[in-house]
């Protein structure tokens, strides 16, 4: 009896109060993040579109600021495919394979997040470079250069960009259920067929998700870009490079206005992958 | 899934590209750095890194990364805290806004710098420098590596069943005591590999603080801005020398983060 007596007496715990505590804590992680993201994005907006919607449509369309966001938009997304398709392979053979060096393989996916991107940039000019025997190689082949071309791009591009697709693929790789494909390669499918018509279903949103973020991530890239393109308006400058030297020539309108298309094309993007990934989240 | 031993030369093909592709595009880099360096032998390098201007932008790199990583592990922390256990309108419109400094360009960030604090800026009339000087670098430099220690802190956070927790309050423990005693127990090793990937981060930006710093030699110039000027002015053994020693700490970064990394904690 006086056991009962004991447990009715038990409430759920309150958590003691803290005056001002949990709003405070609040308070201050939320200003942390609208000062220091929500700010800045809205400043560039207010001043791409400032002097008016004609002086903003005027900068985006000079011949230089299209070409750039143009070269930036193709190469990104030449990239993103190449990316796709390398990543979705390497990402099935890390999973699926025992091969000797694979755990090095493994720890080095994510070296090109730790390198700086300049750094990386600079290892491609020594690599590839016009006075190197690949860039001249390359040049007497193909007529054009390696570096210093849109090639040059799409080499950096895709080795910042190279862990996005795997690290996204990789783990629900890991997580398929082999019951289906050993259903599907009891009644003699091959494995290719096992791979398009069973695995791929089940890992192209994580494919999607890993080739946006690829894509976003090389829209902005400047770093290694700025070494490698050469750096020729109307020819090898991409939109982040032509907002670089708007900012440094001192011509702000010009580089307000590619900022704020550079933006929304991020924004859309980042918006896209969320979309998957709600989905994804429904369907789990 | 689980992992076989590859049988059909189909396989090992398939290997062999995937293999080849991260030599071609990983290692082979690296190597290439190493070798432009060292093209010399070692006595230039170890003198590029006597040079005045490569010390000043050292230490000026040093100072923004331990700024930028103490700001953003105990901000992120908070945030990741507030995201995950408080309820509020607007939740998802914040918690979408972590992610925003991966997309957006860094040299749009420097530029935002310029427009508020430049010269002809709309809050020009401060009294005190943030464009040009070292306070606007640590705040482009706080928002590229912004995201990390929230993200890798969350969902250790989410993860987390309330027992523990209830069994301090009611053992009478104060918010303080239990979040240094049960709560960072569990989250400490998310914490860790988010402050690795920002100093990381931190340590490699280039546009933001080129456009927010202005690359003034000796007071505003980074190691990745001194590489940069030292790649105009021909001196290929100072600019060498120091991406190297970017690179090496990178590697070393990796090392870590593998370390750290463990099936648990791996997300996606």
């Amino acid at each position: 009896m006086a056991e009962l007596a004991f447990n009715d007496s038990v409430r759920p715990v309150a958590r003691p109060q803290v005056p001002f505590g949990a709003w405070g804590l609040r308070v201050a992680a939320l200003t942390y993040l609208v000062a220091l993201v929500a700010v800045p994005i809205i400043v560039i907006v207010i001043a791409g579109f400032r002097e008016g919607l004609g002086v903003f449509w005027a900068s985006v369309t000079r011949p230089a600021a299209l070409s750039a966001l143009w070269l930036t938009i193709w190469t990104a997304g030449l990239m993103t495919l190449f990316n796709i398709v390398m990543g979705t392979m390497t990402a099935y053979v890390l999973v699926s394979y025992k091969f000797p060096g694979k755990r090095i393989l493994d720890a080095m996916i994510d070296l090109p997040f730790a390198i700086p991107t300049l750094v990386t940039g600079v290892m491609l000019v020594l690599l590839y470079g016009p006075q190197t025997a690949i860039g001249e190689l390359f040049e007497s082949r193909f007529g054009s250069r390696l570096l210093f071309a849109p090639p040059g791009i799409i080499l950096a591009l895709l080795l910042i960009c190279y862990p996005f697709v795997i690290r996204a693929v990789q783990p629900v790789l890991a997580q398929l259920d082999v019951s289906q494909q050993e259903a599907a390669s009891t009644i003699g499918a091959s494995q290719w067929t096992i791979f398009r018509r069973v695995i791929l279903p089940a890992i192209r949103p994580a494919i999607l998700t890993g080739g946006l973020l690829s894509f976003a991530r090389a829209l902005g890239e400047f770093g290694s870009i700025v070494i490698v393109s050469g750096n020729i308006p109307m020819q090898t400058q991409t939109a982040a490079v032509y907002i670089y030297g708007q900012v440094e020539a001192g011509n702000p309108a010009a580089a307000s206005g590619v900022s704020v298309v550079l933006l929304a094309i991020a924004l859309l993007v980042t918006l896209m992958v969320d979309l998957i990934q709600q989905r994804r989240r429904q369907h789990a | 899934m689980h992992e076989i031993k590859p049988r059909t030369p189909a396989q090992i093909l398939l290997i062999g590209v995937v293999v080849l592709y991260a030599a071609v595009l990983l290692v082979a880099p690296l190597v290439a750095v190493f070798q432009g360096t060292f093209a010399d032998g070692v006595a230039p390098v170890l003198k590029a890194f006597t040079d005045p201007d490569v010390i000043s932008a050292l230490k000026l790199t040093a100072s923004l990364v331990i700024a930028a990583t103490v700001i953003n592990t105990l901000a992120g922390v908070a945030l990741a805290w507030v995201l995950v256990r408080h309820e509020f309108p607007g939740k998802h419109l914040f918690d979408a806004m972590v992610d925003l400094p991966f997309v957006v360009s860094p040299v749009i960030v420097g530029y935002v710098i310029i427009v508020l604090f430049g010269r002809e800026g709309w809050l020009g009339g401060i009294p005190f420098k943030i464009a040009f000087s070292w306070l606007g670098m640590l705040l482009v430099t706080v928002f590229v590596s912004l995201p990390f220690v929230t993200r890798e802190v969350m969902p250790v956070l989410a993860a987390m069943t309330p027992e523990q927790e209830e069994a301090a309050y009611t053992l009478g423990a104060s918010h303080l005591l239990t979040f240094r005693r049960v709560i960072l127990p569990s989250i400490w090793r998310g914490i860790l590999y988010g402050i690795i990937l920002t100093m990381a981060r931190a340590l490699g930006e280039f546009g933001a603080v080129a456009v927010a710093g202005g690359g003034i030699r000796g007071v505003t110039e980074t190691s990745t801005l001194f590489i940069f000027r030292a790649l105009h002015d021909r001196n290929y053994v100072g600019a060498y020398s120091l991406a190297l020693l970017l690179g090496v700490l990178s590697v070393i970064i990796l090392l870590l983060m593998n370390t750290l990394r463990t099936p648990t904690t791996r997300k996606t």
